[in-house]
């Protein structure tokens, strides 16, 4: 297998819609790079364009020596001669094909030997599970299966660089759960470097190493959960990481973050998992509260954020989190920076999620 | 296939008793054209209406029902079968027509007579077998000893004319007539041996819905008035 | 009501032919079948119209792919250019392939000077003027079904490394292949029972231009019982060719 080697993209796409996209990122071989954004923020045309199947405006698109498309000396290599893996969101198969010719489906038209491209197709699909469904056509698999299926497909033929074009987003809760396990396990042993797509931030804090945030065609903030979601710089990253994502160990009931201990309401879950705080689920409360609901600790403020008839809250150790309050309680509880301020949350309003 | 329409407005019933329909010969169709506003000048109490085509699709018309008052064929054997199954009593020569070779104007293949049918290299029409100026003017050819390469047996006149008008055809057999009334082809006579003289004839039918007005506008293409039309368009008195 | 309707519908549809049955003379027909003029119209129809079948494909499926994926100025123009044999008489089809490729046709003249290549009053003028009226079936019914079909399939296949050319053969034309068998049935149909353009373009010559539509209308001028034999076997064929339109071929187009 060849080295892996380094994406560069830096450019820009006008579209006939009159839609913009100004794209500037790099992406190290071994890492995982999350373009996190809403609907319609640009993240399909970028992946469009560094599949090859849309050509840039200026700019230009290399991986590793190899320009994909830099306009200005006229370079432009398509699509199918671009060693990539795409990953989309209702994974593609091909209906008319079985699972096996889907799977390999690439390998062919890189002119390899039936047999041997049968072989290799076999290989992937074993390691995904997926023996025994050879033969099946799409549309008698389940939705989980198929994106397995489909990230085989793209595996198989060992591209330099991997798109997934929000992979989970048309699945169902659970199976989402169950796929980006295997995601990350196979992520974590691609060489090359990766880049997710998608709209939901759990998805892109738990596989990504690194978070563009895209809003209307611009990046707008590049950093990890923690850069975004205590320094949001805009109202749709302050709305993401309004939802507080806190890494820990969890073990009886309780989850040990390395700066506090949690109480969560499973006691069963063992392991690595993210917890997910809603700032809303947050309390604050000027001495201590009575009762003592089972999370509860002294802090002070380290940021207080006007959103008009809401009022972002930064607290800060022993482990910052974000709350939120409407503008009116900020009001008559008197909040600065610097007060020190009581914080309380209900063991069942936190959601747990193994990694 | 105008009698079809005729026909539909019809209702496929008789029509009015002033009305004489009249299926004749396209060839006829200028010379009838004008003895229609003659003989409606001098009996306007009768209104001609003119269905025309080839005669055999004319006979076929006849002989299915059509509501015609007279018919007037290029030949005698469309009229003979029309005789045969009892549609008329008995038919009259009106008018002779004798064939001639069309060329496009200028004569852009130099025809200069029957033998050059039978050059492979040059476009021949003539009329389909069944058709009149078909039938005659394959007796023509074979009075001549020749036997022609044809490149095409067009269905009716108007359409052979169509093709040598427009240089398509280097030549075809049709009637004097019909090279008169075009004016946009040339004509090439054919030797007397060789031609062949169509004998049109006319029938009042026997179902004729108006038979007054059949007999008088018979009895006007037969008179001298009616023939001196006929002539004017090339065609020969018997 | 409905039923009532339906059936004066089926009957509109059912009357000529059982007009055409009853009429058949069908102690002859073994014999007039077997007339070289009737096998020479029935091999040359066949060819003829499954050659213009083949230049349909060839010529339509492309423009087809232009029409629904391209974006260009005038594609309007265009679609209605290629709409345009559907709705014009066949004979003024005929005529206008006569003032343009005729041997004095605008295009024609030159192009016979050069070449000496002469298509009115030949075979391959048949096979013309049957791709002229019939190709807009092909166009238009691949042209709906590319434009019903996801193309991200076909962004797919090209990150798999798939040509364009490999794309239209294992991914686009295999996903619509129900529609494409459909339009070509039609297509060939279509030109099976052309009549005005191709006698006005490639004139009436039995064994080389007179197809059996021609065939017919040349015997109804002088015995109308063969006339009836070969339309029964043009309504046989005809018959035969759309009964093999499956159900879901039908529902494709």
């Amino acid at each position: 297998m060849a080295s892996a080697v380094n994406l560069v993209a830096d450019f820009r796409l006008s579209r006939a819609s009159g839609f913009d996209l100004e794209l500037s990122m790099s992406i190290p071989a071994g890492e995982t790079v999350a373009l996190l954004g809403p609907n319609g923020a640009g993240k399909s045309t970028a992946v469009a364009a560094l599949a090859g199947l849309l050509s840039i405006d200026t700019g230009r698109i290399a991986l590793g020596e190899v320009t994909f498309d830099d306009p200005q000396v006229g370079s432009f290599v398509p699509a199918h001669q671009r060693e990539i893996g795409v990953l989309f969101q209702d994974g593609l198969l091909f209906p008319h094909l079985n699972v096996m010719d889907n799977v390999a489906f690439g390998l062919r038209h890189r002119g390899i030997q039936s047999d041997v491209a049968r072989a290799r197709a076999e290989g992937w699909l074993r390691r995904l599970g997926l023996e025994g469904l050879e033969r099946r056509l799409p549309r008698q698999l389940s939705g989980g299966e198929a994106q397995r299926v489909a990230l085989a497909r793209a595996l198989v033929t060992e591209p330099k660089l991997l798109l997934l074009d929000e992979p989970l987003s048309a699945l169902d809760v659970t199976t989402r759960a169950q796929l980006r396990r295997t995601l990350a396990e196979h992520l974590a042993g691609f060489p090359g470097p990766r880049l997710l797509i998608t709209h939901d931030p759990t998805e892109a804090f738990l596989l990504a190493d690194r978070v563009h945030v895209i809003e209307d065609g611009n990046i707008t903030q590049v950093g990890n959960a923690d850069d975004i979601r205590l320094r949001p710089r805009t109202r749709y990253a302050a709305d993401l990481a309004g939802s507080n994502l806190v890494s820990g160990t969890a073990a009886g009931g309780s989850v040990d973050t390395g700066r506090h201990t949690i109480q969560i309401a499973d006691s069963a879950i063992e392991g690595e998992v993210l917890l997910v705080i809603r700032p809303a689920a947050i309390a604050l409360y000027l001495h201590e509260p009575e009762g003592s609901p089972r999370n509860s600790w002294l802090t002070s403020i380290d940021l207080i954020e006007d959103l008009g008839d809401r009022t972002r809250v930064l607290t800060g150790p022993p482990l910052p989190l974000a709350a939120e309050v409407t503008t009116d309680s900020a009001r008559s509880l008197g909040l600065r920076p610097g007060t020190d301020i009581w914080l309380s949350i209900k063991a069942t309003e936190i959601d747990v999620q193994a990694r | 296939m105008g009698l079809l329409m005729v026909v539909v407005a019809c209702g496929g019933s008789k029509g009015p008793s002033n009305e004489v329909l009249v299926s004749a010969a396209a060839s006829l169709i200028d010379a009838f054209g004008e003895s229609e506003t003659a003989f409606e000048a001098t009996n306007s109490e009768f209104d001609v209406l003119l269905n025309l085509g080839s005669s055999s699709s004319l006979r076929e018309q006849v002989l299915e029902g059509a509501p015609v008052d007279v018919f007037a064929s290029a030949n005698a054997s469309n009229m003979a079968q029309v005789i045969d199954a009892g549609a008329s009593d008995q038919s009259t020569t009106f008018a002779l027509n004798a064939l001639q070779i069309a060329v496009p104007v200028g004569n852009p293949a130099g025809i200069t007579g029957l033998e050059d049918f039978a050059d492979p290299k040059l476009l021949i029409g003539l009329c389909a077998a069944g058709v009149p100026c078909g039938d005659f003017g394959r007796q023509s050819l074979e009075a001549a000893g020749v036997v022609p390469s044809l490149d095409t047996e067009e269905p009716d006149v108007r359409a052979l004319l169509t093709k040598i008008e427009a240089g398509e055809l280097d030549a075809g057999i049709v009637y004097v007539t019909d090279v008169l009334s075009s004016g946009a082809v040339a004509g090439i006579d054919i030797p007397e041996e060789f031609n062949v003289v169509a004998a049109y004839q006319i029938a009042v039918l026997t179902d004729a819905p108006n038979p007054r007005g059949a007999d008088a506008f018979v009895d006007f293409v037969l008179s001298e008035d009616g023939q001196e039309i006929l002539r004017r368009f090339g065609f020969e008195s018997p | 009501m409905l039923v009532a309707l339906g059936l004066l519908a089926l009957a509109i549809f059912s009357l000529p032919l059982i007009g055409l049955l009853a009429r058949t003379p069908w102690s002859r027909v073994p014999e007039i079948l077997s007339r070289e003029v009737v096998r020479d119209a029935l091999r040359l129809s066949i060819v003829t119209s499954s050659l213009a079948t083949l230049f349909a494909a060839i010529l339509g499926i492309p423009l087809a792919w232009l029409l629904a994926r391209a974006e260009f100025r005038g594609r309007e123009v265009v679609r209605g250019i290629v709409t345009l044999p559907l709705v014009l008489p066949p004979v003024v089809g005929g005529a206008a392939l006569l003032f343009a490729l005729g041997g004095r046709g605008v295009i024609g003249e030159p192009l016979n000077q050069a070449t000496g290549l002469l298509l009115p009053f030949s075979t391959s003028g048949v096979v013309l003027a049957n791709t002229f009226v019939a190709m807009p079936f092909l166009v238009l019914t691949v042209e709906g079904a590319l434009r019903s079909l996801d193309h991200r399939y076909e962004g797919a296949a090209a990150t798999l490394g798939a040509t364009p050319w490999s794309i239209l053969r294992r991914v686009t034309l295999p996903m619509i292949s129900s529609s494409l068998l459909a339009g070509l049935l039609l297509t060939w149909a279509r030109a099976l029972g052309e009549f005005g353009a191709t006698i006005t373009f490639a004139g009436n010559l039995a064994g080389r231009t007179q197809t059996l539509p021609l065939a017919v209308f040349v015997a109804l001028e002088s015995d109308r019982e063969v006339a009836t034999a070969l339309s029964l076997l043009m309504v046989a064929i005809s018959l035969t060719v759309l009964l093999i339109l499956r159900d879901r071929w039908w529902r494709a187009l």
